[in-house]
């Protein structure tokens, strides 16, 4: 059932405690090491070898354990870390099961710093660690087999859980466990030759599918406590109204409202079960301050983005001269909304502050930091805090955030009592944390025989660099996520200008999938395509010629046109876009098929996409990865955007906010490029594609320009 | 008290009427595979069935189903229908964050009950209430199809 999550893990806490013969490999990643350290340092009392900065442990019965900092919001990480570990261990694939970590500096995320998932960083950021730790325990293990035998150890070899000895001995690591812990954990264990790889780059069904269909998956939402009371809240309806008078007195005459809570946050009604929290608060009545944002609409934001773009921007990236001749100027003006997550299951968090002590279950990207934040709140300090991270619901970014957390902990804390808080779907789509709008405007200089000479683009965007406190000043006055997949893009304009126009209009901002390059990718690659029938190019030609010193990228786009039979003649009324991106260290390229429906409405028929991730961990996640991915870009393309009115958030629920469903979605061709070079990411580079591939079908299907999202 | 049956076994409940049958057996019962999506009867993520039929959880009232026979995804393992449909959902290795798959499984258990054969159409019809963020689209319907294959062989 449900909380069998948190149940096994109480029993390792537990049972470890006590844990004879088990082989438990505290390896530090070689990045971190001085956390492991201070980690253990921390916790006096523990076997060496057994502090919670252990990514693996195997049992006497072989049973092998690889235990994940990461959180599993869909991505398949679970099943990535199961099997880097596993890899090196030789373990016996069927033996591996994974379990969640608690919060330990241990299990930083490399690449962060913290413990988090997000950026699609995972692999990127423990394929080398991970692959350390297996190798380690697999050293010790045939180590120990060869003291037992009195052999050289480099006469052993490991295979599928076992060590075989010369002579047809064999022994499974279950049996060495005892005496493979007692040796010392190799610092630098010898890696495979990825050529050797017999659970790497093979598709293997994900460890966590078998809980996913059967309803027993642990998430946030189905946490149970005795005593757990579940609290529905009023939230502020503006960022920054206060709160002027509450009135609950029919609230708490609702039978089984057990106590009305206020917090900065907002107030609520706790009950036993949700549906009488709802119905209490939905009694309430909260009179609010609504503050300087009340007046807030989304025609005003988009006039401000406008006008920022018409004047000078901080520079961002400037070669050659955009001042030079030209005999033909191309210019357009894009326009991307703000956007929620929208994930499946809503923001929830439960969290009991107790004398001395406070736990907080959720479904949360970044236990790490919420730990620190959960001990500001309570006053304890953070080793009396546990953070249990359970399965997400979908992730996106949006579970970065720390709201459901902080106020969950805030009603704890008030009321005395374990509490789930719980957001209804209205509220998760109007908890402003939205990807900011942006209006971008593009000049773009072709000499007389159609090749481009110079290209101009100013972003006008909120700085998220600043809306999520990264920094309270923007560097050389930009902000990198707004700029992000124009800043950088790797078109060869002898001329180039990227400037940033910093506009806020007030509205908290947050990451969404893919963050600055889900607009600025269409914006470009949209652009892009303009330029090229100016030019009179053809547009796999034209992204070709501006490519020459880009292998990689170009190699993506030449698969996907291949693959898509780009040229090839189409089935009447279906018309082909190409667009491609290089972000998080991956390079994609995607063809989309469309028709035009009677109504003018698009139809994606096909996507094609070709993926250089560099070494591939399992091929099977990026597939799903990357069409996931292009669903959520589609999604938004086709149906999704964030409005203001009064302050207010227009939308509520799926169905103003509309989302992809089966019946509009496309038949998906992942290619993946064969590659040696290190792992990209996974999780996000599928999506900004998606979107002006589309757009630009779209024009070959009508001669029409979609400049403005959704389409 | 209102009385029905929830996975074959009678069970009495203490909720108020009006309790959408999604909270009572999510917060009373502790049957938790089935999901909150939006409560307002648009995503499916709720879908049980009741009578054999799929219904939307959220916006049916304990009273509504008093006396009725009510199945959830964690008594699927225990009909053909769900069974084939569970092994297609590994072998196709559906679900990404999962949290949508209870009620896909449960509109799709529906689908095959009543059209052993569906082509993509009836797909599309059965399931396109049932909203997946994730973006499983495809493999669902590669699952589905694959389950009626192992039904009908
Ligand atoms: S929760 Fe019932 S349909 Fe969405
Ligand atoms: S698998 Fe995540 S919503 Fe469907």
């Amino acid at each position: 059932m449900s909380t069998n999550a948190f149940t096994t893990r109480r029993d390792f806490l537990k049972g470890s405690a006590a844990a004879t013969g088990a082989l438990v490999i505290g390896f530090t990643l070689p990045v971190s090491s001085r956390f492991a350290q201070a980690a253990a340092a921390a916790m006096p009392g523990q076997a060496t070898g057994f502090a919670p900065n252990a990514f693996l442990r195997i049992a006497p019965d072989g049973q092998v354990t690889v235990i994940c900092g990461l959180s599993e919001m869909g991505q398949g990480v679970h099943m990535g870390i199961a099997s880097l570990v596993a890899e090196e261990l030789d373990a016996d694939w069927k033996s591996v099961k994974l379990e969640q970590a608690p919060v330990d500096k241990a299990y930083n995320n490399p690449l962060f710093g913290m413990q988090a998932t997000g950026g699609s960083t995972a692999i990127r950021g423990h394929y080398e660690p991970m692959r350390m730790a297996g190798a380690a325990a697999r050293e010790m293990l045939v180590a120990a087999a060869a003291g037992k035998w009195g052999v050289d150890a480099a006469a052993c070899r490991t295979q599928e859980g076992r060590v075989m000895g010369p002579d047809g001995k064999s022994a499974g690591y279950g049996e060495l466990v005892a005496a493979a812990s007692k040796l010392p954990v190799p610092q630098n264990p010898s890696l495979k030759d990825p050529r050797d790889f017999r659970i790497l780059g093979k598709g293997l069904t994900r460890i966590d599918t078998p809980a996913k269909v059967d309803g027993s998956a642990g998430f946030g939402i189905d946490v149970q406590l005795p005593g757990l009371l579940t609290a529905v809240m009023v939230h502020a309806p503006v960022p920054g109204a206060t709160i002027v008078s509450v009135d609950d007195a029919a609230a708490k005459a609702i039978p089984g409202v057990k106590q009305v809570v206020q917090i900065p946050q907002g107030v609520a009604v706790l009950a036993e079960g949700y549906w009488i929290a709802l119905k209490g608060r939905d009694a309430l009545v909260v009179k609010w301050d609504d503050g300087p944002l009340g007046s807030l609409s989304s025609a005003d934001i988009s006039k401000l983005l406008h006008e920022a773009t018409k004047k000078p921007g901080a520079v961002a990236r400037n070669e050659g001269d955009v001042s030079v001749a030209v005999a033909k100027t191309v210019e357009a003006v894009y326009e991307a909304p703000y956007l929620a997550h929208a994930c499946m299951e809503p923001m929830n968090c439960t969290a009991w502050v107790s004398a001395g002590k406070a736990e907080v279950w959720a479904p949360t990207q970044a236990p790490g930091p919420n730990q620190g934040i959960v001990a500001q709140l309570t006053g304890l300090p953070p080793e009396k805090v546990q953070v249990h991270t359970t399965y997400l619901g979908g992730g996106f970014g949006r579970r970065f955030a720390p709201d459901f957390i902080i106020a969950s902990t805030l009603i704890s804390k008030a009321a005395g009592v374990p509490v789930k808080l719980v957001y209804t779907r209205e509220d998760d789509m109007r908890a402003w944390f939205y990807r900011p709008a942006s209006v971008t405007r593009f000049t773009a200089g072709l000499d007389a025989a159609g090749n481009p000479v110079s290209l101009t683009a100013r972003v006008a965007s909120p700085a998220l660099s600043i809306a999520a406190g990264f920094t309270k000043e923007l560097p050389k006055g930009v902000d990198e996520f707004a700029i992000e997949g124009i800043g950088d893009m790797l078109y060869a304009f002898p001329n180039l200008r990227v400037e940033y126009a910093q506009a806020e209009p007030g509205v908290p901002l947050w990451f969404w999938r893919s963050v600055g390059h889900s607009q600025n990718v269409y914006f470009i690659e949209a652009f892009i395509d303009e330029v090229a029938a100016a030019a009179g190019k053809d547009p796999v030609e034209f992204r070709r010629s501006l490519l020459s010193k880009q292998p990689r990228l170009r190699g993506v786009l030449d698969l996907a046109a291949q693959k898509a039979g780009w040229g090839s003649p189409l089935p009447q009324g279906v018309h082909r876009g190409v667009a491609i991106t290089n972000c998080f260290g991956s390079f994609v390229a995607q063809v989309a098929e469309v028709s035009m429906d009677a109504s003018g409405k698009p139809r994606v028929h096909r996507i094609v996409a070709a993926v250089d991730c560099g070494r591939t961990v399992n091929p099977d996640v990026i597939h799903r990865q990357v069409e996931g991915a292009i669903v959520y870009g589609l999604s938004a393309a086709l149906h999704e955007k964030i409005t203001f009115q009064n302050g207010r958030v227009e939308q509520s629920n799926f169905n103003d906010y509309p989302m992809l469903r089966m019946d509009e979605m496309p038949r998906v061709e992942v290619h993946i490029v064969p590659s040696t070079e290190a792992p990209g990411g996974i999780g996000e580079p599928g999506l900004p594609p998606a979107t002006p591939a589309v757009v630009n079908a779209i024009f070959a299907a009508t001669g029409k320009r979609v400049r403005t999202l959704p389409i | 008290m209102i009385s029905l049956s929830i996975n074959g076994k009678t069970v009495q409940l203490s909720a108020t009427p009006d309790t959408p049958l999604l909270w009572a057996l999510r917060d009373e019962l502790g049957y938790t595979g089935t999901k909150f999506g939006c409560g307002i009867s648009v995503c499916g993520a709720c879908t049980v069935h009741v009578d054999g039929k799929p219904i939307r959880a959220c916006v049916t009232t304990i009273e509504a189903v008093a006396g009725k026979q009510v199945t959830t995804i964690e008594a699927m393992d225990a009909n053909r229908i769900g069974q084939a449909l569970q092994a297609a959902w590994i072998r196709n290795d559906v679900p990404q964050c999962g949290y949508c798959q209870s009620g896909q499984i449960m509109s799709a258990a529906a689908l095959l009950a009543q059209n052993p054969k569906p082509n993509d159409t009836d797909i599309d019809e059965a399931m396109r209430r049932t909203l997946c963020r994730c973006g499983t689209y495809n493999r669902i319907r590669a699952a589905i199809k694959d389950a009626a294959a192992t039904l009908g062989a």
